[in-house]
């Protein structure tokens, strides 16, 4: 294999990408959970929310930013290596960014500001009202770059080729490609599963510690909610999404499922061994039947193989049977906790189950995991496209050398790992503190010259005749 | 009605690009500055002056990139890969300087340290490198066909370092005026020893840019009225609008410095701003990709100009509404304790 700038740059793209999809995926869930939160405190008046909310606002600063600065790259990385590709689709799919930037970026940038700092600068309408718009600006972000990814998917509404260029013919169809709808149901579900997973696996965590922890509890309660109705869903929500795969990229499904002949009554293989040089698998554990009624509906539908495609347009697939099997087999494991919590929150024991509150820190990451798989299946499976059936990868890259790829892609692998490691341990530190000691309210303006814990590092020499008015 | 698209797509984006050299310039300046604190309280301070704004400030890059993307793919597919290095430099200093924010409040001894180092050294070399992505497009690209067709460090030569160097004095002129407006007390008075050195050196290296460009391209020498060695007043008089409101805008901050204002300053560098963006750009335009390519070969389709206008129209209004709320609910000064932390 050669290393040349087509390499590095997927390389680098899909290291930058992967990288920056654990943030929104978190953050998206978090900013509606928060608006839920403040909303709730606003009309009940209950401490417990306030508390909660202040907590977790500190986690969701720390993910926003590293999330709007690893996409900032993203911007510009479609130029910066895949200027061919940017060429030929920006006629198309360039206004879905400009609406992203314009309808999204904007709105939760500035109300972020308001949201962070503005607890003691506006009144509590306008606070929660920035919360919602932030919240907002977070789904309205997944609507316009799903879009324009599942227009790569499944192309709709253009005419032209790659040489004389595309150009859109039907906005609507361009903007609701046929298989949009269901993997923007299938993402935010996504991302909201990924949230209630951490704040299940933190809240689980303090209450391991202390049992009696009102505002963990709470907490927990509202990520079992979530989970036992939205882990469900998904599993339909996915199920329809593969679906549109069988219907708009055959050749994804049938890597998915490891599929090599065209054939009814195909078997659903649990596990098995692909490999494109056999054309085959090395080995399977398969339920016959099953695969063709999993897929299709029916046990004698007839589903395509991967050798109905020419060998030059197969997705790679031993990756992405791999990694759909891992995001399956974690949504399982994710309605069983959902399961497991509403039935012990019904008995009136959801804090008291240490095995249950284990489960649920040991799945805290889950939902992190389950999304890479997904986006791993999704992309890997679109090759060697970049743009359906319309514009090959290989065609789509920069006229640039390897040299400046690899070290871009050497100084993003520096970069990220200190973000990375350095945001993890902030966040895991913060959420070990718990919502009592991490939620202190900015204290009110006076008599605040010792400040709070985090404020008085030991660094910091105090007072140096500064003071706030 | 027939609009001209590509003609108001290039105005919309030269906006956002103006807007994001003013705004993100003096909080990438503060960054600039932050080596010559006092103190680290002095250091939380200067960081809460921008801290509610940044994130908003940095939206106008991704919508230079994204609105370039969008409205002129071609220009947008032969620049990136033109500057490939000085983007990418400028995006791994713009990712450690922007998680700092965060990162600094939540840092112990050693972590808050390195975080300061991240902020400060991020900020300057995202401000250099975009010197360097400004001095590398006004030079000129060299294109093959519709591709970019030069090597990775065409951008590197003496005039781009010398943007560089000038954009980077210009940011820490915003990022002081900045201070002198929003902080009290020491800090205000350092920001003011501040402003006076970073505003000798922006008029010293505007002037030189500003001469400098005259030679990196006839068309630009043309512009100013210099052809063959023959030189044309006419053309000067009627450009001189534009270096005359910039020697204005820098007497209004040597006027604001002496007297004491606390606004003027900020405003006069805004000015400064302005009239260098102008004056560079009337030297390549209608050029989008410096100096082969124009805006209207290079613009999308007329159908995706036409929607995302509509977007433009409905949707810009609103942003600015809520940013120019944003900044008046932050107003005032500012100290150390105004964090959320």
């Amino acid at each position: 294999m050669e290393f040349d700038a087509l390499l590095l740059s997927r390389i680098q793209f899909a290291f930058t990408i992967a990288f920056h999809i654990i943030f929104p995926s978190f953050t998206i869930g978090l900013a509606s959970y928060l608006a839920v939160l403040e909303g709730l405190w606003l009309l009940t008046r209950n401490e417990t929310f306030k508390t909660l909310y202040l907590f977790w606002v500190k986690i969701f600063a720390l993910s926003f930013g590293m999330g709007v600065v690893s996409g900032v790259v993203m911007s510009y990385q479609l130029g910066t290596n895949w200027s061919v590709f940017s060429a030929v689709a920006g006629p198309v799919i360039g206004p879905l960014f400009a609406f992203e930037v314009l309808a999204a970026f904007f709105l939760e940038a500035s109300f972020l500001g308001v949201m962070l700092f503005g607890w003691k600068k506006v009144g509590p309408g306008l606070h929660f009202a920035s919360t919602v718009l932030v919240a907002f600006g977070t789904l309205t972000s997944a609507f316009w770059i799903i879009s324009a990814n599942s227009w790569m998917q499944s192309p709709s509404g253009f005419a032209g080729t790659v040489e004389e260029g595309l150009v859109a013919v039907n906005w609507l169809q361009v903007i609701f490609s046929p298989t949009f709808p269901m993997r923007l149901t299938h993402m935010v579900l996504a991302a909201y599963l990924t949230t209630a997973l951490v704040v299940a696996a933190a809240s689980a965590f303090r209450l391991l510690k202390d049992a009696s922890e009102a505002e963990s509890a709470m907490a927990l309660k509202m990520a079992i909610g979530m989970l036992a109705i939205v882990a469900p869903l998904q599993l339909l929500a996915g199920d329809l999404s593969g679906k549109d795969v069988l219907e708009h990229q055959p050749a994804k499904l049938a890597a998915i499922e490891a599929f090599w002949e065209t054939r009814s009554e195909q078997a659903f293989h649990i596990a098995a061994w692909p490999d494109r040089e056999i054309e085959g698998n090395h080995w399977e554990l398969s339920i016959p039947k099953l695969g063709s009624l999993i897929t299709a509906g029916a046990m004698d539908a007839e589903v395509q193989g991967l050798t109905a495609f020419a060998p030059e347009d197969r997705p790679p697939v031993f990756i992405v049977f791999w990694a759909f099997r891992v995001m399956v087999g974690l949504g399982l494991a994710m309605i069983a906790l959902g399961f497991w919590g509403a039935w012990l929150a019904w008995r009136g024991r959801t804090t008291r189950s240490p095995a249950f509150l284990r489960a649920c820190v040991a799945m805290g990451p889950a939902g992190f995991v389950a999304v890479i798989s997904g986006w791993i299946v999704a992309e890997v499976g679109r090759q060697p496209y970049v743009i359906y059936g319309v514009l090959r990868t290989e065609d789509a890259v920069s006229p640039i050398g390897a040299g400046a790829v690899s070290a871009s892609l050497l100084a993003f692998l520096v970069v990220y790992a200190i973000v990375f490691s350095v945001g993890a341990l902030y966040i895991l530190r913060l959420l070990a503190e718990g919502p009592v000691a991490g939620a202190h309210e900015p204290p009110p303006r006076e008599n605040r010259a010792p400040g709070t814990p985090l404020a008085a590092t030991p660094e910091d020499p105090g007072p140096s005749g500064q003071e706030t008015r | 009605m027939d609009l001209d698209l590509p003609l108001i797509w290039a105005g919309i984006i030269a906006l956002a690009v103006l807007l994001y050299v003013m705004l993100d310039g003096f909080d990438l300046g503060i960054g600039i500055l932050f080596p010559f604190a006092r103190s680290p309280r002095d250091r939380d301070t200067m960081m809460n002056t921008i801290a509610p704004y940044w994130d908003g400030n940095e939206t106008w890059l991704v919508l230079g990139g994204g609105g370039l993307f969008a409205a002129f793919p071609l220009a947008y597919a032969i620049i990136m890969p033109a500057l490939y290095i000085p983007i990418l430099l400028m995006m791994m200093a713009l990712i450690l300087r922007g998680v700092a924010f965060e990162f600094r409040a939540r840092g112990r001894t050693r972590g808050k340290a390195f975080w300061t180092g991240a902020f400060a050294g991020g900020s300057t070399v995202a401000a250099l490198s975009q010197g360097l992505v400004l001095g590398g497009f006004i030079q000129g690209v060299t294109l093959n066909g519709e591709a970019f067709g030069g090597g990775p460090f065409d951008w590197l030569t003496p005039y781009t370092l010398l943007v560089a160097v000038g954009l980077t004095a210009g940011y820490a002129l915003l990022g002081s005026t900045w201070l002198i407006w929003r902080t009290e007390d020491d800090l205000h008075g350092d920001a003011r020893r501040w402003a006076w050195r970073a505003v000798l050196a922006s008029a010293a290296l505007l002037a030189v840019v500003s001469f400098a460009t005259l030679f990196v391209h006839p068309q630009v020498a043309l512009r100013w009225g210099f052809e063959d060695g023959a030189f044309d007043l006419a053309r000067l008089a009627l450009l001189s609008p534009i270096p005359l409101l910039g020697l204005a805008g820098l007497g209004f901050v040597v006027w604001g410095l002496a007297k004491g204002g606390h606004v003027a300053p900020f405003l006069g560098s805004l000015t400064v701003f302005v009239s260098g963006y102008l004056g560079l750009a009337v030297g390549f335009f209608p050029n989008i990709v410096p100096y082969d390519l124009t805006f209207r070969q290079a613009a999308s389709a007329e159908n995706a100009l036409g929607l995302m206008l509509v977007g433009v129209a409905i949707l810009l209004p609103v942003i600015l509404a809520y940013t120019v709320w944003v900044y008046w609910v932050f107003r005032g000064k500012v100290g150390a304790d105004a964090g959320y932390h």
